[in-house]
């Protein structure tokens, strides 16, 4: 047979390492489908707060699927465990696959203990979005905010986890903050690890 | 001085969705702005039918003694024009880029309806950008 004892012959499907999947997607085609996403929603809904929600539990599903696919795939079935591991799992990992970089920054947030915040200065959904005047300060971050809760969630991580545009001195645009509440449970267990 | 005296924008029905006024010389009011483009829009769609040439798409170009007009018409019957000081150069470029960031900013964005006026604050930051002078220089290369 040509070939054999070039590539490695594979009895069991379940043997192949799982691949990489196709890097890059057309930035166009998705800004197309993301606008049209928050279109359908918002004929959905009476209230901002309620958009918000729905861009959130459309994220959500899609942060299942990623922990699923990237403990698989980067991790050899394991998943973080640790409060920190998870952060930089969603921080590093996580982004890279959905946005082709890292965030562009985690930090812990000085006023409560149970906070922690990735910022990042233009978020690819937001990238050809203006928010009108009117919404006041809706944000389809909420969207990849609803994909960080459910990568924590479905890691045993659970957190309320909300974005917002935070204003930048000397920049026109504001940035895009994720913030991470963890629950109380969270912080616990990660006090009884130590 | 400025090289560029007003953008307009239009959609298909000759209504005018986006007007900008650059430099002090032929500043215009509201009424005026909105009556140059259906004007435009009007004589766009006359000159193609009057043209003796098949299949011409309308003025591209109109040249004054004080301003050249130039005018860009997308597939679906967007018109962009740019009102500029007589033999200013690379302004069909300028167009062509405009269109781009009008694809981008503005097609792209959930809270536009499409054939209303255009309020995106994205798009009037790049296009300020583009506008500005050196930018302009920069597309003819």
């Amino acid at each position: 047979m040509i070939g054999v004892g070039k590539i490695k012959q594979y009895s069991n499907v379940l043997d192949k390492p799982l691949s990489k999947g196709k890097q890059e997607v057309s930035l166009s085609a998705f800004a197309f489908l993301f606008s049209e996403l928050v279109q359908y929603n918002q004929t959905q809904v009476d209230n901002i707060a309620e958009l918000e929600r729905r861009l959130e539990d459309a994220g959500y599903a899609v942060g299942a699927r990623v922990l699923e696919l990237l403990c698989h795939r980067e991790k050899g079935n394991r998943r973080e465990t640790r409060l920190l591991g998870i952060l930089s799992f969603v921080h590093s990992t996580v982004w890279k696959v959905l946005f082709g970089k890292v965030a562009d920054s985690l930090e812990k947030g000085t006023e409560h203990e149970d906070e922690y915040m990735i910022s990042e200065k233009e978020l690819l959904v937001n990238r050809f979005i203006s928010i009108p005047k009117d919404m006041g300060t809706f944000n389809c971050g909420a969207f990849v905010a609803g994909i960080v809760r459910g990568v924590l969630d479905s890691a045993g991580f659970p957190a309320v986890v909300t974005a917002h545009f935070v204003p930048v001195e000397g920049q026109q645009r504001p940035r895009t903050t994720i913030l991470i509440k963890f629950a109380e449970e969270v912080l616990r267990r990660e006090a009884r690890l130590g | 001085m400025a090289a560029i005296y007003s953008l307009y924008i239009i959609n298909k029905s000759g209504g005018l969705i986006f007007y900008k006024d650059y430099g002090s010389a032929g500043r215009m009011d509201t009424n005026d702005s909105l009556r140059v483009a259906s004007l435009w829009h009007s004589m766009h769609a006359i000159s193609q039918q009057l043209s003796p040439t098949t299949g011409c798409s309308g003025i591209e170009l109109l040249e004054a003694d004080t301003f050249d007009l130039h005018c860009f018409q997308s597939l679906t019957g967007t018109k962009f024009f740019v009102v500029c000081e007589p033999g200013t150069h690379h302004m069909e470029s300028l167009l062509k880029y405009i269109y781009e960031l009008y694809t981008d900013y503005v097609l792209k964005n959930p809270f536009y309806e499409m054939e209303m006026p255009i309020r995106c604050e994205l798009f009037d930051i790049n296009l300020s950008q583009a506008v500005q002078k050196d930018r302009v220089a920069l597309l003819g290369r």
